[in-house]
């Protein structure tokens, strides 16, 4: 295992890492580190623990025992300024959005700007415009409450928020589950946009084999609760069964044909 | 590298705009990190830009950018929607290609569309609103009235056919509405009984009537405050409930579950609440009734030293049996009330979690609002009949 501390290209560290719930044991000394302006996605089967991973990385679950260093920090060691400094360097896109319910979607978007910096309101107006026809929404969704939205809007307005500082680092839990395969496609182009001219590192639990092979430099997989990371081409030689029907079923095969 | 900064604030480098002549060409130079955070500054700076008279065309240099975040682009934008205002001609030298998805992102984006809306003037807010609610109430209570016609529809189903009705739900809610309320209803009933007594012992002291503290106990509290309080208590606690569990099933789609199997709502959540409030209110306020006259009895011990058994014959004597049924009677009718705004407001939650929150509190609102004026429109029947 090579030291970390001194590499700065590797921006999410995870050592030995253990989380279990009860006497069920989701990971068991698992090892991962993400590099600096790499799409990372992750797989894994259901109740592999891939959300846990997430949560467990962002600070939102106490793992059992493991270090988890976030831009070089201890995720569990950091003092409350120093979370906020992260805080603001990361950006979360959750499952349904988690849009607050109470607030429109210009709100929603506006409040982590209003909180974390001191912009004009014109400026942070402007801002919430460019973020909103970003992610693909109609200039008209900007006043709604999410509850007027469809599943696929509020999932975009999710992701428009939690682009809403430009965060270095972005985690996103199945971005782009319950949207059509356009708007899919649409997102994966807005990620790969958003990662070059950002120089943005990617944290994406995913199931969508497309955006696998099309934005994802490296995938790492969750089996046997440790993890695997490889590039894609390597990973389709792996002689590991849960892999090898992940990459060659059907839709495997159907995702990997398109992208070749 | 930036994502790798140990330092306490993220390392921005410093963001600048210049403006150069060289050779009467006119140059703008933009410089460093154009990013959220030095945004206040270039927003400043591009405001503060003087625009020469007398040039025709610059140049905007974007070479020595460093890192460009959506604000940056967006501030460039805002650069060449100025210039081009004063009618200058522009052109871009030294775009890096990977400012340029954002630059094109930012490109598209639509001028002024409000993301805001304005509220309109004062007065007609408020002559929108109370128009709004006062229609919003009318409907209300037509859809409660609706609302009750069904419910009696179902219930006359149950009970031609007993077989189809939850009686584990039945009993669930029995215990959860009327056996758990036990202690608090306990309380407080037990605790007016003695307010009573002793607000009453220090008025009918200066008569020397002492002993008419029985028929004020006994009558008030048979009368009015047994059922009256319980049902407030049980409107707080069960009705408040029973609109959060239907609504939070409304939220996860569980109701739209309910129907797409051939099942009725109406029948599995609202009748067996129904039922069960049906029952246990009538003895709620019974208990409550035993446990008031308790109080009184305490009191007037107490404060005059009646004893318990002459506070019993005096009762007896001066409180006639229909005083106790006139309480009793009311009983499940606010257990109707209760239980129908309590179910049909959970079943009006829509979407959000945030409904849920809204219309519990309107369900306790409007619950308790329709004891009070029943018990009302009781006192007057009463009146009326000579009870």
């Amino acid at each position: 295992m090579t030291d970390g501390r001194t590499d700065p290209d590797v921006v999410i560290r995870v050592r030995n890492l253990v989380t279990r719930f009860g006497p069920q044991v989701l990971h068991d000394g698992l090892d991962l580190d993400v590099r600096s302006g790499e799409v990372l996605g992750v797989v894994g089967g259901s109740g592999s623990g891939k959300s846990v991973l997430l949560k467990a990385i962002i600070g939102l679950l106490r793992p059992a025992s493991g270090s988890i260093k976030v831009l070089g920090r201890e995720v569990e060691r950091m003092t409350d300024r120093q979370l906020r400094d992260i805080q603001r360097q990361w950006g979360v896109l959750f499952q349904d959005g988690a849009l607050f319910s109470s607030m429109t979607v210009c709100e929603n978007i506006q409040l982590p700007i209003k909180e974390h910096t001191d912009l004009p309101q014109s400026l942070i107006d402007d801002i919430t415009r460019v973020k909103v026809a970003m992610v693909g929404l109609p200039p008209d969704a900007a006043t709604k409450l999410p509850a007027q939205l469809s599943g696929g809007m509020r999932k975009r307005a999710g992701l428009a928020r939690a682009l809403a500082l430009d965060p270095s680092l972005l985690f996103l839990d199945e971005p782009t589950a319950g949207l059509d395969p356009i708007g899919a496609a649409a997102f994966d182009a807005l990620i790969a946009d958003l990662q070059q001219s950002l120089k943005l590192t990617v944290f994406m639990v995913t199931h969508d084999l497309d955006s696998l092979g099309a934005i994802c430099d490296r995938i790492a997989v969750l089996v046997d609760k440790k993890i695997v990371v490889d590039t894609m081409e390597n990973l389709l030689d792996y002689p590991h069964p849960w892999i090898r029907e992940y990459f060659h079923g059907p839709r495997g095969r159907a995702a990997l044909a398109a992208v070749h | 590298m930036t994502a790798g900064t140990s330092s306490d604030t993220p390392a921005w480098g410093e963001a600048g705009l210049t403006l150069r002549q060289v050779h009467g060409q006119l140059t703008l130079e933009a410089a460093g990190d154009w990013v959220i955070a030095t945004a206040p500054r270039l927003d400043q700076k591009i405001r503060d830009l003087p625009v020469a008279a007398g040039q025709k065309t610059v140049t905007i240099d974007l070479a020595g950018i460093g890192r460009l975040d959506t604000a940056g682009a967006w501030l460039l934008r805002g650069l060449h929607d100025r210039l081009a205002g004063s009618n200058l001609s522009i052109s871009y030298s030294g775009v890096q290609a990977s400012h340029r998805p954002l630059l094109d992102q930012v490109e598209r984006v639509q001028q002024g569309t409000p993301v805001t809306v304005t509220p309109p003037s004062h007065l007609a807010e408020i002559a929108e609103r109370t128009g709004a609610a006062t229609i919003n109430f009318c409907r209300e209570a037509v859809a409660m009235v609706g609302f009750l016609g069904l419910l009696v529809v179902r219930l006359g189903g149950v009970i031609v056919r007993p077989r189809r009705l939850r009686w584990t739900s039945v009993v669930y809610h029995m215990e959860a509405t009327g056996l758990n309320a036990m202690p608090i209803v306990g309380l407080l009933s037990f605790l007016i009984g003695l307010v009573l007594a002793y607000q009453g012992a220090d008025q009918l002291r200066r008569f020397g009537a002492e002993v008419f503290v029985v028929n004020l106990v006994g009558i008030s509290t048979l009368r009015e405050m047994g059922v009256l309080i319980t049902s407030i208590i049980v409107a707080g606690r069960s009705g408040s409930a029973f609109t959060a569990q239907i609504g939070t099933m409304k939220v996860n789609q569980e109701v739209d579950a309910m129907y797409t199997l051939g099942l009725d709502p109406a029948e599995i959540l609202v009748l067996p609440r129904m039922l069960a409030l049906l029952i246990t209110l009538p003895l709620l306020t019974f208990y409550a009734n035993v446990v008031g006259l308790l109080g009184g009895a305490l009191m007037s011990w107490v404060e005059l030293g009646i004893t318990f058994s002459s506070f019993m014959s005096q009762l007896q004597s001066a409180v006639a049996v229909h005083h106790f049924w006139a309480g009793m009677i009311k009983a499940p009718v606010f257990a109707a009330a209760i239980a129908m705004v309590g179910c049909y407001e959970g079943l009006q939650v829509t979407g959000s979690a945030e409904s849920v929150g809204r219309l519990t509190t309107q369900s306790v609102v409007v619950s308790i609002f329709l004891v009070i004026i029943l018990d009302a429109i009781f006192s007057i029947l009463f009146s009326k009949i000579g009870i």
